[in-house]
């Protein structure tokens, strides 16, 4: 169902029929860029940040005019040649770290980093101790009686 | 009267739980005949009124009674039929009455099919799936009512969210929480034998079909949410990982590693404390799923304090089943005290250990990566986002180094074998893959991305490794001689090959481009020629649309012709995206039209998404080859002894 969670698509408010008929100027504009390494850096930011606004959507996908802002600052900045690094941290110092969703390496998020190295690291000791137990004393014949647990 | 007599069913339904929980625990724990009898009938019973209170809220929607308020929310006149029947699970109290009768029907399957069990052990899973339903059921009674009535009736509904009315809904929901719902059976068997204190092979033989189902039906269900997403959004992503997708992608990882150690065992008695402890994550995951996505933990800590009925419920009902199981897992499992046999550190044993634990892993990163936002929030330490860096950074990796474990698991013999022979068997298939890969990965990645290329050349392993593991085994025992189960192995591993492919090559050969497209207008991606033709008005049941024509050309050849729409949905006045989609194995053609600029022209997004289609079709061919080994004689052995005259579990499960 996570489509349900994605409302935010559906929610920017003017029918389009009246957007044409108003003529109204649409922020949806696609950029261009004279520099590829631009294009590159701008498609790479706009992919990680997270729209404040939406329920979980980042910049790239989303339709809101928060996003649409969003997008047009990275886009200026980048074109100015701000590196990735100043974007994210202009953006952070304005937003906080929720707007990044490759979230810092910091003491918050340490476990959440480490985590997953810890449990291959752990799940395979546990495994290595099990391998060992049930290993026969000598050769492969199977031998009775053996504690049997992984945990 | 219909809603009252739904009602009423739902809370007959919900007496019967209780009499299914009660009776046959209390009965097989003082070995009363009679008491364990009542599993049966209960179950079955209970199945029937679910049914019923299911068809009376459908036939609500179906006939738009909107005097109900579920149905006034969710439904309206003008729509279509198929949508105004899936719209009976379109929102939170549908969908709790869809988990729940769900349950109700695997609940009445293992009913009648385990006639082959000790009635006491049936009836204890019995007992434990009926206090599972019997807590949902309170839910939905006390928190989520589906028949609450409004006076005076509505006019007309509110019709449903637009983004719903897809085919999508219509089967994702219903596969879906059948595959995790399904689940439910193993944790039964898995609390029964706990509650029992016996645990042998023949355990891991009953619960094996059981399982390979639910988990079939996980699978399909998975992959239709990620193609549903990806035609219907707009933008061309098949995968989010977003917390709720991330709700049911662990069980189905819990799953997998589930059904590697009970094959473990089956075949061999061994890892029996952790057969069990998977098989009680596996469905205590899918609980946390359903309270990920029906709380409103999600939105925010704070929204889900603000309004905590419903969150408080399932959060208590998920303490707990899990608590409880967790706690007398602690307490019984070290008195399972069964025998066990040894295994050398190279053997598929091993091999299959290795596997648990890294899906273990795998799926306690996810878990991490999903549930570390709320924990950081709820300990007021500011607000972060986990999203796709996360999870591709640490998933990929594991799904890599389990990519590279699934030939070798194969081909190593069990209880011990000789690394040099195991080397020998396979360094032609491990040369053969890296050619292939290599030679694959360079003609059809576009950056040459890394992590993309060792993608290819895991997945060449796969394929390889797979097809000479198993025709080393034939040459034992015979082709013809091979069995189900293996062959069932094979082709879900070539699944685990082809949904690689499809991840590696679209992310890292895929092409977007976002241009301003007026009426006549072309724009190039990667060798295609999109020229948008027209855009003229159609009109639906119940939208207005406007429909772009793209005519798509290569070196001048016509190659599809696209039909991408904006649709505004009158009732809820939404608009909607409708992508243009040409599919194909090695590359999809997409176009999605965004707002229209200044001027007329329309700001277009055009794709190139080769080999997207193999993440799909590589899920299907884990579903199918779940399929081959859920026929497999092994299996159906129990069954002919159980003197049963229904179909087996896939059709009861079949029926939701």
């Amino acid at each position: 169902m996570n489509i349900l969670r994605r409302l935010c698509l559906a929610l920017f408010p003017v029918w389009f029929a009246l957007c044409a008929a108003s003529g109204a100027v649409a922020a949806d504009t696609p950029y261009t860029f004279d520099n590829p390494e631009h294009e590159a850096r701008y498609k790479r930011l706009i992919a990680e940040l997270r729209c404040l606004v939406c329920q979980n959507q980042n910049i790239e996908d989303s339709h809101a005019s928060l996003a649409q802002d969003l997008r047009a600052e990275v886009y200026q900045q980048v074109t100015r040649g701000a590196s990735e690094e100043a974007v994210v941290a202009y953006l952070v110092d304005r937003y906080g770290d929720f707007v990044r969703y490759r979230p810092p390496f910091k003491p918050s998020t340490a476990l959440l980093w480490l985590g997953p190295a810890l449990l291959v690291g752990v799940g395979g000791w546990i495994a290595w101790r099990t391998i060992r137990r049930h290993t026969p004393a000598a050769g492969p014949s199977v031998t009775e009686e053996e504690e049997e647990s992984l945990t | 009267m219909t809603p009252e007599l739904g009602h009423l069913a739902l809370i007959l339904a919900a007496c019967l739980a209780a009499v299914q929980a009660v009776f046959p625990l209390v009965g097989a724990q003082r070995g009363w005949g009679a008491w364990v009898a009542v599993a049966r009938p209960a179950a079955l019973g209970q199945c029937l009124f679910l049914l019923m209170a299911f068809a009376a809220l459908a036939h609500a929607f179906v006939v738009g009674d909107y005097s109900v308020v579920y149905v006034a929310r969710n439904s309206n006149s003008l729509l279509p039929l198929q949508y105004r029947i899936a719209a009976t699970w379109g929102a939170h109290e549908g969908s709790l009455l869809l988990w729940v009768t769900i349950l109700g029907l695997w609940s009445g399957a293992v009913a009648l099919r385990s006639r082959a069990l000790p009635p006491a052990f049936a009836a204890r899973v019995l007992g434990v799936m009926g206090l599972v339903s019997f807590g949902f059921l309170a839910f939905l009674l006390i928190t989520s009512n589906p028949f609450a009535r409004v006076l005076p009736a509505l006019e007309d509904g509110q019709d449903l969210n637009p983004l719903l009315q897809d085919i999508g809904l219509v089967m994702h929901p219903p596969i879906l929480y059948t595959g995790y719902v399904g689940f439910a059976v193993a944790f039964g068997f898995a609390i029964a034998s706990l509650l029992d204190g016996r645990f042998d092979a023949a355990w891991a033989r009953w619960a094996r079909p059981w399982t390979l189902v639910a988990w079939i039906f996980l699978t399909i269900g998975i992959a239709l949410g990620s193609w549903w997403a990806y035609y219907e959004l707009g933008w061309g992503g098949w995968w989010f990982w977003d917390p709720v997708e991330n709700a049911s992608f662990m069980p189905w990882l819990a799953g997998t590693a589930l059904l590697h150690s009970l094959a473990t065992s089956d075949k061999r008695g061994l890892f029996r404390s952790w057969t069990l402890l998977l098989a009680v994550t596996a469905f205590a995951l899918s609980l946390l799923g359903t309270f990920l996505v029906r709380s409103g933990v999600l939105t925010s800590v704070h929204a889900f304090a603000s309004d905590p009925a419903r969150g408080i419920f399932i959060l208590g009902l998920l303490a707990l089943v899990i608590g409880g199981s967790l706690a007398l897992y602690a307490w019984r499992a070290p008195k399972l005290g069964a025998v066990s046999t040894g295994f050398t550190p190279v053997s598929r044993e091993s091999l299959l250990l290795a596997n648990n634990v890294l899906l273990a892993a795998a799926t306690a990163s996810v878990l991490l990566g999903t549930v570390y936002p709320l924990l950081v929030e709820a300990l007021g330490l500011g607000k972060i986002s986990v999203g796709a860096p996360y999870f591709n950074s640490v998933f990929v990796p594991l799904a890599l180094a389990i990519g590279m474990l699934m030939p070798l698991g194969s081909a190593a013999r069990w209880k011990s074998d000789n690394a040099k022979r195991l080397a020998g068997q396979v360094k032609y298939a491990a040369a053969a893959a890296c050619v292939i890969g290599l030679a694959f990965g360079f003609a059809v990645l576009r950056d040459s991305i890394w992590v993309s290329i060792v993608g290819t050349v895991v997945a060449a392993w796969i394929v390889v490794g797979t097809a000479m593991a198993l025709a080393e085994r034939a040459k034992a025992s015979g082709w013809q001689n091979l069995s189900r189960s293996v062959w069932g192995m094979g082709v879900a591993h070539l699944g685990v090959a082809v949904a690689i492919v499809g991840v590696a090559v679209s992310a890292s050969a895929s092409l977007e481009v976002h241009r301003k497209l007026s009426v006549g207008e072309s724009a190039d991606v990667a060798g295609y020629r999109f020229t948008l033709s027209s855009v003229d008005e159609v009109t639906g049941p119940n939208y207005r649309a406007l429909e772009g024509t793209v005519h798509v050309t290569r070196n001048g050849a016509p190659v599809a012709t696209l039909s991408p729409q904006k649709r505004a949905y009158g009732v809820r006045g939404m608009a909607m995206t409708e992508a243009g989609i040409d599919p194909g194995i090695t590359r999809d053609l997409y176009v999605s039209l965004g707002e229209q600029l200044e001027g007329g022209a329309w700001s277009a997004r055009l794709y190139v998404k080769p080999f997207v289609r193999c993440i799909w079709l590589g899920a299907l061919l884990m579903a199918a080859g779940g399929l081959i080994a859920v026929s497999d004689r092994r299996f159906r052995e129990t069954r002919t002894v159980s003197r049963s005259r229904v179909a087996g579990p896939a059709a009861a499960g079949g029926v939701g």
